[in-house]
């Protein structure tokens, strides 16, 4: 059951365009990009916790590198976004153009 | 602190929350009688569903509790912001796609098509019961905090309306949250709180903020401790009991026949400064200051406070300032804050004394200001942990949460839901650097109850009139609204449908199913209704961080090692699920914030370290799956 307050037909199946190549390129992807993001994620952690004198310094306008980095955290979570985005329009190189593929795994059946 | 109501603003909160609602209703009962809302899924443009995750996705603990975590305790507050947005990052690029891959779209589907086993529908539903329920708790506790400075009613009473309201809602019609009504309460979220952003930066800072127009801000007397000890009607009054080596000093005032209690600000007591003292005695009776607790003549109630003690160069104000100008000057300010100390006295009686302190703006502005994280500041490794965890926990959550990730999936192709995710993204992480000037606005403001975080930024916006605040308190309302109703249905969904049909097997009609969902959210919602009173004093954002330690806990190492690693098996899976669930529910219980805030015993008694789980439970989760599942293997076919 769909603990969700959507209707439940909303999560039935979605279109899914993508081949099983194009989607194994599109998860490399996603999985390159979130290595990025957890090594600047990471490096807040360890920033706050073992160097903490140098989260008070001023770097920007005035303004202490603890708000700034966190500024730039979600900041960098939309241009991860973006990023990502424009990396998976294409389906990936060596795939079969797809729908009647994907839609044959598109399992989707409303459980209710 | 008593709030003082206005007809005005009662009347602006009940026609915002009547029209959302009526939107809501009449988009939901068109919904179910077309034949599969799925009809019109194809046609919600990419723009609309992106702000309608933002819409879903953000509840009380956002708009109430990182804003009063922000205001009471500084940058501590916003950590919060920064982990429920990065969840975001791991529950796209890690979650969203191989899931997909599955042709399955929630955790519990995709477990369900994979082994179809009970045990594992078990552990699923009791995780999803387990994991609303603590979810609602918050909320409960939010809508309380709404209600009470609206309409003056107590904590209690708020908590109750919303629950029967919500239970209500649920068992007749049931609140389908569409992405249309989610698009709207994002939106207005979003843009209100851009407003009252923009009217704190046109504002600006001043060491003597207004406050509330019916309750302006009163400053608290800083006196050099001779002025006191020479004024022939006071008294010093011994320390003894409880009070003996606390920082404060006590005058018996004859005139008044009152005891004032001031607090030393210095080491030698060579200076003192007023404190506010909200007590209850043996017998339940409530005091201010000694007086009786109320608005009526001979009695007291807490002042608002939140205050500049000095501002850069001696400035009294500053007038309109640039957002990044904001930020540094409070940096460059001496800030007062406040902090509540319990003292039991002798007669059985309880007083909370809440006093000032001054503190640097830059160390306000920095993580480890407040006492929950304070270690993070220390050289010991360990008391970085809470930290730590907690970072861990809020990164690994969202992904966990198997309602997030639904709208990911609800348009008609993939370039749509990565347009979709984008702006959500962008929504969701440009509200939250907004809460954190309406944080720091609320703690400047002069209009804080220093007995309650939860309500800063309702108070924050009536400093601005009556009309923002009703207006910004009908938006946050109806987003609770939406989510406990959402959660309750879940729950009572989860009870019903995947306990009762599919685990214990009892058979039922479409129509039987549907009454004994109908019976378990009644008993859900009182159960949210009896936690939402006991959980009051709590930042609400603070117990949704408990809940996504659990979420995590319970659900991710399933989830991922389900996606990325071919030896699960379903009792790896289950023994996950629970071992997780059960360690990280028993941590909370057990921590110190759970002795001091919920069940009011002493500290010491607390069994664990640090009070955020994750650091913990989340990878014993991963051992037991691998464990487990190593053990369960099924030898190779041949």
């Amino acid at each position: 059951m769909t603990p969700n307050s959507s209707d439940s037909a909303e999560s039935s199946a979605p279109h899914i365009d993508d081949c099983e190549h194009t989607s194994a390129r599109n998860a490399r992807v996603g999985l390159v990009l979130f290595t990025v993001y957890l090594a600047l994620y990471g490096g807040f952690m360890g920033l706050s916790a073992f160097a903490h004198e140098q989260m008070a310094r001023p770097v920007l306008a005035g303004v202490n590198l603890a708000i700034i980095y966190g500024f730039g955290l979600i900041l960098a979570a939309l241009a991860l976004s973006l990023v990502y985005m424009v990396l998976v329009r294409a389906p990936a190189k060596g795939s079969e153009m797809h729908s009647s593929a994907a839609k044959g795994k598109n399992g989707g059946e409303d459980r209710r | 602190m008593i709030h003082i109501s206005s007809p005005s603003a009662i009347g602006v909160f009940l026609f915002f929350v009547a029209v959302v609602l009526g939107i809501s209703f009449y988009l939901g009962a068109k919904a179910k009688s077309a034949q599969g809302y799925f009809a019109a899924h194809g046609q919600i443009p990419w723009f609309v569903n992106g702000v309608a995750f933002a819409g879903d996705y953000l509840s009380a603990a956002s708009f109430l509790g990182i804003c009063g975590m922000i205001a009471f305790y500084g940058y501590d507050g916003f950590l919060y912001s920064i982990g429920y947005l990065a969840g975001w990052v791991v529950a796209l690029f890690v979650v969203a796609e191989p899931l997909k891959r599955l042709g399955k779209f929630t955790f519990a589907d995709a477990l369900d098509c994979q082994f179809n086993s009970r045990g594992i529908k078990l552990a699923a539903a009791i995780s999803t019961l387990v994991i609303s329920v603590f979810y609602l708790i918050p909320q409960m506790v939010g809508a309380g905090a709404l209600i009470q400075p609206l309409l003056n009613f107590p904590h209690w009473a708020g908590v109750l309306i919303v629950g029967a309201v919500v239970t209500f809602i649920v068992v007749t019609a049931g609140m389908v949250s569409t992405t249309w009504v989610q698009f709207i309460k994002g939106s207005l979220l979003v843009l209100f709180c851009l407003l009252l952003t923009g009217m704190i930066l046109q504002r600006g800072l001043s060491v003597n903020p207004s406050g509330a127009a019916e309750r302006p801000y009163q400053a608290f007397r800083e006196v050099a401790t001779s002025e006191l000890t020479s004024d022939p009607n006071l008294t010093v009054v011994a320390e003894d009991g409880a009070w003996k080596g606390k920082p404060f000093v006590r005058f018996e005032n004859r005139e008044t026949g009152k005891v004032e209690v001031w607090h030393k600000d210095d080491a030698d007591g060579q200076r003192l400064s007023e404190t506010q003292v909200a007590t209850v005695s043996a017998s339940g009776d409530k005091f201010v200051n000694g007086y009786p607790r109320g608005n009526k003549e001979g009695q007291r109630q807490l002042r608002p406070v939140g205050s500049i003690a000095r501002l850069p160069e001696g400035q009294s104000e500053t007038g309109p300032l640039g957002p990044l100008a904001y930020l540094s000057t409070l940096q460059n300010s001496e800030i007062v804050l406040w902090t509540p100390l319990t003292i039991d006295e002798a007669d059985g009686a309880k007083s909370t004394v809440y006093y000032q302190k001054r503190a640097a703006g830059n160390d306000v502005l920095t993580p480890g200001a407040s006492p929950t994280f304070k270690g993070v500041r220390g050289n010991e490794f360990y008391k970085k942990l809470d930290f730590l965890s907690l970072m861990l926990a809020l990164f690994c959550g969202t992904a966990s949460l198997p309602h997030i990730l639904i709208r990911y999936y609800t348009v008609k192709d993939q370039a749509a839901a990565r347009k979709s995710t984008v702006v959500g993204i962008a929504s969701i992480g440009f509200f939250y650097v907004l809460t954190l000037y309406l944080g720091l606005g609320a703690m400047t403001s002069g209009t804080l109850d220093v007995s309650n975080s939860n309500m800063a930024s309702p108070l924050l916006a009536k400093s601005f009139g009556q009309i923002p605040f009703a207006v910004i308190s009908a938006i946050a309302f109806t987003t609770v609204l939406g989510t406990v109703s959402g959660l309750i249905m879940a729950a009572s969904g989860a009870v019903a449908h995947d306990l009762m049909a599919n685990v214990m097997k009892i058979e039922m009609t479409d129509h039987q199913k549907v009454r004994v969902a109908k019976i378990v959210a009644v008993g859900v919602g009182v159960i949210a209704m009896a936690l939402g009173i006991v959980f009051e004093k709590m930042n609400v954002t603070f117990l949704v961080g408990w809940a996504f330690n659990v979420a995590a806990s319970a659900n991710l190492p399933a989830l991922l090692m389900l996606l990325f690693w071919k030896g699960t098996t379903k009792q790896g899976v289950t023994a996950a699920i629970l071992v997780g669930l059960v360690s990280s529910l028993a941590w909370i219980l057990l921590s110190e914030q759970a002795f001091k805030d919920v069940y009011g015993l002493p500290t010491s008694y607390a069994l664990v370290p640090f009070s955020q789980p994750g650091i913990v439970t989340i990878p014993l989760g991963f051992v037991v799956l691998v464990a487990v599942s190593i053990i369960t293997k099924k030898p190779a076919a041949i």
